[in-house]
């Protein structure tokens, strides 16, 4: 699920919903209609009784929604009033996800609804704490993490993600194992295109699996920048066993594309992490995406001119 | 950790003569970045803003600014190729 196989399609009917026996006075918790959330939530609160109300984010999470506006002031205000809220509870709070906050302005809410706005815990497993203390959570629950087991979780999805491009790029090498001066045979242009491919696949490895892992521990700021440098090791890694016997100018060409490629699928975890702005990814790809683009095609022209003259 | 993105980046500002120092904002930041103590509102930690604009969005008093939007490599490559608007160039709704 996690590693988007109809993920788009996994999402919970908008709504309140009723966890255990609530009452009029029963905590009123909002989320989004991702089921995986939806039923996070309902485990770490069974057992409880309270009111659920699911807004529409069409089965994306709360942070993402909350980043593109669908979990948002208007999706609150209008549900809250869809499920006439303020006929089933007495009191007038609600507690939203912190997560939620870069989408709610908790201020708007109460003046068109009358409902006051409490941003939680991050995480779910925090809830059963911050109810029983009487809404309130520490510091320590508001920060976010970016641990080692929050990376593992999420490199699969990028392995995932790169799979059509891959298919291209594995496909190119096998025509290009065809297009050598020896005699044509399945055999041989397989066996040609075998270690380019396994090279790629390891720089794949390296950029979206390797480097988020070891994040904090690569020196630079740039994702891009961590991705390379581990890149120009796996680079130097195959130069020294499956491309032991190359050309220079493939050794070359191996150099210049393999840091390249890993600096891209790196680059491309910024959207999965925790503390990347904006400004900051845009900077970073200003620079990035010119750099890597220049250093493919320069090594893809030292490829060709290398096989041909 | 030093999980910590680029440096001097970061759009965060802050009109301390609108301030109500009600504390919003710290409370829904999730990186620490500000903090109000007996000298008002500061920023704690500008490099470690996200510009997630979850303080911005909620200051009452509109003390708070940040070009909001998610640090996302393949939302920005999204944005380049299409021309309608997305996460990272929505106006902030306001109702």
């Amino acid at each position: 699920m996690r590693w988007g196989i109809r993920r788009m399609h996994y999402s919970v009917p908008a709504g309140l919903y009723a966890i255990g026996q609530p009452t009029h006075e029963s905590p009123v918790l909002v989320t989004a209609n991702y089921k995986l959330s939806f039923d996070l939530l309902r485990r770490e609160l069974s057992g409880k009784d309270l009111w659920l109300l699911v807004l529409e984010t069409f089965g994306i999470n709360v942070w993402c929604a909350a980043g593109k506006g669908t979990f948002g002031t208007a999706e609150l205000v209008s549900r809250i009033q869809k499920v006439e809220l303020d006929k089933v509870v007495n009191h007038r709070t609600i507690v939203l996800p912190q997560l939620g906050a870069s989408g709610v302005a908790a201020h708007r809410v109460r003046k068109a609804t009358g409902f006051r706005v409490k941003y939680g815990p991050i995480r779910a497993c925090d809830l059963p704490l911050f109810l029983k203390n009487g809404l309130k959570t520490s510091e320590e629950n508001r920060r976010i993490k970016f641990t080692f087991r929050d990376r593992l979780v999420l490199t699969p999805m990028e392995l995932v993600g790169a799979w059509k491009i891959s298919l291209v790029v594995l496909l190119l090498l096998f025509i290009l194992g065809g297009l050598s001066e020896q005699e044509f045979s399945l055999q041989g242009v397989l066996s040609r295109s075998l270690s380019p491919g396994l090279i790629y696949l390891g720089a794949l490895l390296v950029g979206s699996f390797i480097t988020p892992i070891l994040l904090p521990w690569i020196p630079g700021r740039a994702f891009s920048l961590k991705g390379a440098q581990l890149g120009l090791l796996w680079a130097f890694a195959a130069s020294i066993t499956l491309a032991s016997a190359w050309s220079v100018g493939s050794i070359i060409a191996l150099f210049l594309i393999v840091p390249a490629i890993a600096a891209y699928f790196a680059m491309n975890f910024t959207g999965c992490s925790t503390f990347t702005s904006l400004s900051g990814v845009q900077k970073e790809m200003r620079i990035a995406v010119p750099v890597i683009i220049l250093s493919i095609v320069t090594g893809g022209v030292t490829l060709v001119l290398g096989k041909f003259l | 950790m030093g999980l910590q993105y680029l440096r001097d980046v970061v759009t965060l500002e802050l009109d301390r003569d609108k301030c109500t120092l009600c504390g919003m904002c710290t409370n829904v930041c999730v990186h620490g970045v500000l903090a109000v103590d007996d000298n008002g509102i500061h920023i704690l930690e500008r490099d470690a803003c996200m510009e997630c604009g979850a303080c911005a969005m909620n200051c009452p008093a509109e003390a708070v600014t940040v070009r909001a939007g998610v640090g996302c490599a393949w939302a920005i490559f999204r944005d380049w190729f299409r021309k309608q608007p997305t996460a990272n160039n929505r106006q902030q709704v306001v109702i």
